[in-house]
């Protein structure tokens, strides 16, 4: 019988020749990545560990290992300070080599540094602390995120138990028409799917209209499949991804896809030209709608960064929108880079220009807003226009403060006018 | 196996995230007694004056959704949370309860949700696969574990198992 992408991997990481959803298996790990919400997690159980006479020692392998700091940094009070010395003396103890460091060369948040840098590949399984591990799917790894105690064990041994997924199939057709972004897409699924729709179980995409998509583009997609609930969204490799590992002096044997009799639990379909600029209300990622049900609703803050909306794509889109609009912002902009790469690009191509001459703050890459932990964040009843994301009750802020989901350009435009807004109006 | 348990459930409804359980900002510190008294600060501001040790959160569909933040199950076992009862969870919320061995996620069927109110004294008997809304003397029948995780379960946490190939007999 035919394997669905997430089947192959795991089969091939538990030394089985075939596998089918509901079956555990006990899988080899590839890669991991810890951040500093994380890794103190993994140093508590370390200790409880050893306070309880078991010997820590060694990792399984330090090599499969990779850290960043992207949550509370810079430091926003004393406790996250002491969070990253203590990953900083995990480096040191065990040998962590693949370390990047805020403030010394090139760091970021982690999603968007493990494609920048190419830290995960096709094929592998990925394992981070952290749920939107999903986004590296779009490179075609097995891609989740689990808790401290998990983690802690694959950092030990090596492997950890999967429960196969069912796989639901997403065809994408077509092309996006001008103004409409991955971030559309996902939210537009989101709301058929269900803020559970997808629980344990694999969102896999093809079809011609995913490989018309950049694969910054892609990453916005995978990003948010957790939002559904899945264990992991995954996408195969086609000429895009395949280029993109050589443009990094990477070669692959093998081209990961799905048998072409791969068993679906089921399939949706899309026709991207039909894609409008989406929405999603408080309080659920799939609360969502076109924006022209909200369109007009008069918004305190617009954010622009976070793992799924801070990449370089994002803003240069957003840029552009902001630059032909010929406008200063009319709410306050807060434009975050994902990580020094972006940031780096951003001033190159005069694009922080344009922010700043919107009026825009530019922070430094980091997490900040996104989950409420600084550079913006929302006081009682403020409303946001944000390209994060999630919108739970006091996920950026006040519990009464109020987010709205969309792509960065329906940010920048929304930013603009001071309501929200499509942003083909600004798009002449 | 694991015991009796006896309790008062605390009743949310649907999509009760993990931003609620623990909002962010207390990620930063790992002590029991930050997690504890920020429990469920998100969803219910008052809930850690109300909560008494071995007490029960009852919930709808997706309690757990959003981050992979095992600080969420931990929050209420520090709180004294011995258990959620939820129609249904999300899977890194499950994973980690169990793999972690902080609480029981306890599936329970839409009719016992709607039947159980806020403040019932409740008892679980997985031996038994039921929970007693002692309040209403009624019972209800839970969905049993999958065998992997009643296993787990069993240990206490997945660093309790001494060889996970064990799992798969």
């Amino acid at each position: 019988m035919g394997m669905t992408l997430t089947e192959k991997i795991l089969a091939r990481a538990s030394g089985l020749a075939d596998v089918s959803p509901g079956d555990v298996v006990i899988a080899k790990v590839d890669r991991v990545m810890m951040h500093d919400v994380g890794a103190p997690g993994v140093q508590d159980v370390f200790e409880d560990l050893e306070r309880r006479g078991f010997d820590v020692g060694k990792l399984y392998d330090p090599n499969m290992v990779w850290m960043t700091e992207d949550h509370f940094v810079p430091a926003v009070d004393v406790k996250s300070a002491e969070n990253i010395k203590m990953m900083e003396e995990m480096a040191m103890r065990f040998g962590i080599k693949e370390y990047y460091r805020y403030g010394l060369g090139t760091y970021g948040i982690c999603h968007v540094l493990a494609y920048e840098e190419a830290l995960v590949e096709p094929g592998q399984v990925y394992v981070g602390t952290d749920s939107h591990t999903t986004t590296a799917g779009a490179l075609g790894a097995l891609a989740t995120g689990m808790g401290h105690t998990d983690v802690a064990y694959i950092l030990l041994h090596g492997k950890i138990w999967f429960r196969v997924p069912e796989t639901m199939y997403f065809s994408l057709r077509g092309s996006l028409r001008p103004g409409i972004m991955g971030k559309d897409v996902i939210l537009k699924i989101l709301g058929d799917v269900g803020a559970d729709g997808a629980t344990y179980r694999a969102m896999e995409f093809g079809g011609d209209g995913l490989h018309s998509l950049p694969l910054e583009e892609r990453l916005t997609i995978a990003n948010m499949t957790v939002e559904a609930g899945a264990k992991n969204g995954i996408m195969p490799s086609d000429d895009v991804v395949i280029g993109y590992y050589k443009s990094r002096g990477r070669t692959f044997g093998e081209r990961l896809l799905p048998d072409p009799d791969a068993e679906y639990e089921d399939e949706y379909e899309y026709d991207l030209q039909e894609i409008e600029p989406m929405v999603a209300k408080p309080y659920s990622p799939a609360n969502t709608t076109e924006i022209g049900e909200v369109e007009g609703t008069e918004i305190d803050e617009a954010y622009i960064g976070s793992c799924t909306g801070g990449k370089y794509y994002d803003m240069l889109q957003a840029a552009r929108v902001i630059r032909r609009s010929g406008k200063r912002a009319r709410s306050r902009l807060i434009v975050v880079p994902a990580t020094t790469h972006v940031y780096r690009r951003m001033i190159k191509e005069g694009l922080v220009d344009v922010f700043i001459d919107a009026g825009a703050v530019i922070g430094p890459p980091t997490c900040g807003a996104c989950i409420g932990g600084h550079m913006g964040v929302l006081g009682k009843g403020e409303v946001a226009v944000s390209a994060t994301n999630r919108n739970f009750p006091g996920r950026m802020g006040h519990r009464e403060s109020l987010v709205y989901l969309a792509s960065p350009m329906t940010v920048a435009a929304s930013a603009i006018e001071g309501k929200i807004t499509d942003p083909r109006r600004l798009e002449v | 196996m694991v015991d009796v348990l006896k309790g008062r459930a605390h009743k949310y409804g649907d999509n009760v995230d993990t931003d609620q359980i623990i909002p962010a900002p207390y990620l930063k510190d790992l002590s029991p007694e930050s997690l504890g008294s920020h429990a469920m600060e998100g969803a219910d501001p008052k809930f850690h004056e109300k909560v008494q040790p071995g007490d029960f959160v009852l919930a709808g569909r997706n309690f757990g959704s959003g981050s992979s933040r095992e600080h969420a199950p931990m929050a209420l076992k520090y709180a004294g949370v011995r258990a959620v009862l939820a129609i249904s969870f999300a899977r890194i919320f499950y994973r980690n309860a169990v793999d972690g061995g902080h609480l029981l996620p306890v599936m329970i069927s839409e009719d016992a949700y709607d039947s159980i109110e806020d403040g019932d004294e409740i008892e679980i008997d997985l031996g038994k696969g039921i929970v007693k809304d002692l309040s209403k003397d009624e019972i209800f029948h839970v969905k049993p574990f999958p065998q992997l995780v009643g296993r787990i379960v069993d240990s206490g946490g997945i660093f309790n198992i001494r060889d996970l190939a064990d799992l798969l007999e």
